[in-house]
């Protein structure tokens, strides 16, 4: 579309500008001029790593967004309520009872089986009633309509979940088998640092491996690539978008458990931050693709952990670690601006514009 | 269908049922809601909610079956199963003493009531519930027998009693200075109405409601035609100008706590009105309203605060306030300008990402120096008139309110010299003046050109700009108006409560006022007064509301858009639009062209 008027190109021009600035000037100053705290080559690799671990999380929670918005071109608000829920439930109702039974430090492993498969099938359960109710029926409606009942779905699930399990932090059990770090001489990694990534890359490729190479998943890309044309060719719609809300819930399942693992601390409001940035994640990676959330999380996580120590340092901002969530969401919304369709997505985009 | 599938089905709908109803009770809104009685200690709020699954569910299923035995077999069986998931709760609760540690809600007081009042032989009490269920769902049977019109006036007639029932707490409150002991103790109990009155309340509202749908309607119409014309156009607007003076009256009226409900109520339409001309004329979801608002509270505090952070030379607040809402204005235009090119859901999550950009920014320690971070801004001075104004005031007011005293009544009041908005009561008359005062705006806006050029772009807006309209410019603008309310709205807030902090300034002020605006009527400006009164002031109200408050506005979001995406009290144009849209043929458009 032509624009007839060129202030807003000067104002997005002037914004680029400012914000590369910004980044650049703080970046040098922290580096040679040596502004802010002395970080040693350790400390830089620790950010890093823990960026990492979270941008993992990220990632997780990223694909049930961009397998949503390929499928359906909505923006799953509730999205991060679906891993809320399944942490909250396998802590209350499976971690801490098999905590109580000692069953935890005896059969590690069994009890985290019991854990990951409740936390996902909860997910899941929670995922199918929202999409049944609030989504479904609203299919032909035009596309602000299900974002407001997904903000609705969002709200009602946040505050059903306070009422079942109270409104205060609830503990998730320590793991004997996850205490303690592994030793690289000038630097170390959290062991659950390590559980993080091995799992998200596991599930990963195990999702990638799904979509890309079993009957299910070529009906998730043939319902994403034309819902009619998928008709006609035999394929359930409904079922197959039902099946594509239950793989990507079932991911936040997981990352829920991870979250839970890492925090150790849950409560009802656990889903929104790791919602909105997933969603950033998503965003940043190109929504709508699986390899583009899985970039868009790690480079989300690790620009949050080492952002703040580096450029905003940099600048001589106070307490510049309380501003990693303006990070990530400038990011979101630069994104939004300069290049919608992400790092690696281009197809949907162009479709949908 | 077959028998045996008419019977899964009735169970399946009673088994569904069942599921809402365990979940009400699990988290907690049966037992919080117990206290509040419609009928004075027979009936609370929460028994309702309770029971009245059993009714719907029967009417629900009956109402498919033709033969009168079916009805009653179906529905009977659905409402006795709709008890059976808490009926196994009862169970759950004896197998596992503990239950309370996951579930923090399953307390004595649940049980208590799911036992229908028997909780030392839980098992028979749990019975009891099915029993009941099972009775109640006659009921629901029975209104299948009734004619439409009677059940829909029937249905009118107890939601309205039991509405009545809620807000008894107000009418005592509003009520008991102006009539007798005898009367207050024969409408009211302890707590909620009294049986007869209720009795008498349901009968006549429901003949009232069956009259008005068989020919009442027509009736009073034409019996406003009838009337002489003076009479009519004279009768019309004597009715609107009685208003002002009752307008007047409200907050010695209602009394200091229902009016501080109508000041937050009045905050929240003054923000509904400004994102309405975003979101209802020019269709731009913004989810990032909350920060026009914080704009005009911050910069309120900074311009007028006698603290720290205050100016040397504080400003008052009739300086001060048309620079926080040019200011708010201006964010709005600065925030616009980068997101002008987004559409719909991609536009909505970037101003979202504004508002919690400005939201951790006024929480952190960077901005601290300036706007003091966690801590807020304290000692911001109530705003207030003094002076000569105050003087010429005072001599209009003060026979006013001398005549008014005898019936304990009174405007707003001179003290000292000085006319302060500080009480409630005071601080009603500027927050009506503001609403007051945007509706006029917004009123005109909708009939400007410019509100054209909007609701152009709201409907496509490529074909608005081959139509000639200047998309960018006009976005810019409705960014730029609709920012204005909400500095307003921020600027009486921080006069208001005196002091501020980063947590007034969360996403849920964009939530709630995006809701009340979606459940008034997106671009009806009578939509926005009832969605404000409904969302902000009911749940005030009913204080046992407050921890499920954000629950109910989820589920009123998505029952809006299921069942009623107009809203409560839509726009003309949308409802011509839906009603042309359903194809409604058969009656002449009552507009007439």
């Amino acid at each position: 579309m032509s624009q007839r008027l060129n202030y807003i190109d000067v104002v997005l021009w002037l914004l680029r500008i400012g914000i590369i600035g910004i980044v650049l000037w703080g970046t040098f100053a922290k580096l040679f001029l040596g502004v802010g705290n002395d970080y040693s080559v350790g400390n830089w690799i620790d950010f890093f790593i823990s960026g990492l671990s979270q941008g993992s999380l990220y990632a997780l929670i990223a694909l049930g967004y961009t397998m949503v918005y390929g499928v359906l071109f909505m923006i799953n608000f509730a999205h991060g309520e679906f891993f809320m829920a399944g942490a909250m439930t396998t802590t209350v109702l499976v971690a801490l009872p098999l905590e109580e039974a000692g069953y935890i430090n005896e059969f590690p492993f069994l009890s985290l089986l019991a854990i990951f498969i409740t936390a996902m099938l909860v997910s899941v359960g929670v995922a199918l009633l929202t999409e049944r109710i609030a989504y479904r029926p609203l299919r032909r409606a035009p596309r602000l309509v299900p974002l407001i009942t997904a903000i609705g779905a969002s709200f009602f699930w946040q505050y059903f979940f306070r009422g079942l399990y109270g409104s205060s932090l609830v503990p998730f059990p320590e793991f004997d088998i996850f205490d303690g770090k592994y030793d690289f001489g000038f630097f170390d990694i959290q062991k659950t640092d390590v559980v993080v990534l091995g799992m998200s890359l596991l599930m990963l490729v195990g999702l990638q491996l799904l979509v890309q190479h079993t009957k299910m998943g070529l009906a998730i890309r043939a319902v994403a690539e034309d819902k009619d044309a998928a008709t006609l060719m035999g394929i359930d719609v409904d079922r197959t978008i039902t099946m594509t809300f239950a793989v990507g819930a079932a991911m936040a399942g997981v990352a829920g458990v991870l979250f839970a693992i890492v925090f150790r601390q849950l409560n009802f409001i656990m889903g929104f931050t790791p919602g909105i940035k997933a969603f950033t994640a998503a965003v940043v990676g190109g929504i709508g693709s699986i390899p583009g959330a899985a970039i868009g999380g790690l480079f989300l996580g690790i620009i949050e952990a080492v952002g703040p120590p580096l450029f905003l340092e940099g600048l001589g901002i106070p307490g510049s670690h309380q501003l990693k969530d303006v990070i990530a969401f400038t990011m979101l919304v630069l994104v939004l601006i300069f290049r919608p369709q992400g790092i690696i997505g281009e197809v949907l985009s162009e479709k949908k514009a | 269908m077959t028998q045996l599938e008419n019977f899964k089905h009735s169970i399946q709908m009673g088994l569904i049922t069942g599921a809402i109803v365990l979940s009400a009770c699990l988290i907690g809104i049966v037992e919080s809601f117990d206290q509040r009685d419609v009928i004075s200690e027979i009936l609370s709020l929460g028994q309702v909610m309770l029971y009245i699954a059993a009714p719907i569910i029967a009417f629900i299923v009956a109402q498919k079956q033709k033969s009168v035995v079916n009805r009653v077999i179906h529905g009977v069986l659905s409402g006795a199963v709709a008890a059976v998931p808490t009926f196994l709760l009862i169970l759950l609760s004896l197998w596992w003493t503990s239950i309370r540690d996951a579930f923090v809600n399953v307390s004595p007081a649940l049980i208590e009531i799911i036992t229908v009042q028997n909780p030392e032989a839980p098992v028979i009490g749990g019975l009891t519930l099915i029993a009941l269920f099972a009775g109640l769902s006659l009921i629901g049977i029975g209104a299948t027998f009734l004619s439409k019109p009677i059940r829909q006036a029937l249905m009118n007639g107890l939601g309205w009693t039991m509405i009545v029932g809620l807000m008894t707490e107000i009418l005592v409150n509003v009520l008991r200075p102006r009539l007798s002991r005898e009367t207050m103790d024969w409408l009211f109990g302890r707590s909620g109405i009294n049986l007869t009155p209720a009795l008498i309340l349901v009968v006549g509202l429901t003949l009232y409601y069956y009259w008005w749908a068989q020919g009442g309607k027509e009736q009073s119409a034409k019996f406003r035609e009838n009337l002489p014309p003076p009479v009519r156009t004279w009768g019309g607007r004597t009715l609107w100008l009685l208003l002002v003076p009752i307008v007047m009256i409200l907050p010695s009226f209602l009394g200091v706590y229902l009016t501080e409900i109508l000041n937050i109520v009045g905050l929240y339409i003054l923000m509904g009105l400004g994102l309405n001309i975003a979101v209802g004329l020019a269709g731009l979801l913004d989810l990032g309203y909350v920060t026009n608002f914080a704009v005009g509270a911050y910069l309120m505090a900074i311009f007028t605060s006698s603290s720290e952070y205050g100016l040397t030379d504080p400003f008052s607040f009739w300086t001060a306030l048309p620079i926080c809402i040019l200011a708010a204005m201006f964010t709005g235009f600065i925030f616009a300008l980068p997101v002008l090119r987004m559409r719909g859901d991609y536009l909505a999550i970037a101003t979202m990402g504004f508002g919690e950009i400005i939201r951790v920014l006024a929480r952190s320690d960077a901005m601290a120096w300036l706007i003091g971070g966690a801590q807020g801004i304290l000692e911001i001075p109530k705003a207030s008139i003094g002076g000569s104004m105050a003087s010429i005031f005072g001599s209009i007011l003060s026979p006013i309110n001398n005549f008014l005293a005898q019936w304990d009544l009174f405007i707003l009041q001179v003290d000292g010299g000085q006319i302060i908005f500080g009480k409630p009561p005071q601080l009603f008359y500027l927050v009506i003046l503001a609403c007051l005062l945007m509706l006029f705006v917004s009123r005109r806006l909708n009939e400007s050109a410019t509100g054209r050029r909007w609701m152009a772009i709201r409907e496509d807006e490529d074909v608005a700009a081959a139509m000639g309209i200047n998309t960018t410019n006009a976005k810019v603008v409705a960014f730029t108006l609709s920012a204005a309310s909400g500095g307003l709205a921020g600027a009486i807030f921080a006069a208001k409560l005196g002091s501020i902090y980063p947590t007034s300034f969360q996403l849920l002020i964009s939530i709630n006022v995006l809701s009340l605006i979606i459940v008034g009527g997106i671009g009806s400006l009578p939509g926005v007064v009832v969605g404000a009164l409904a969302l902000i002031g009911i749940p005030e109200l009913l204080r046992e509301f407050a921890e499920f408050r954000l629950l109910f506005y989820g589920v009123a979001l998505i029952v809006m858009m299921l069942v009623r995406p107009e809203g409560l009290w839509p726009s003309e144009a949308q409802r011509r639009e839906l009603s042309s849209d359903h194809g409604n043929l058969s009656q002449p458009n009552a507009t007439g062209v």
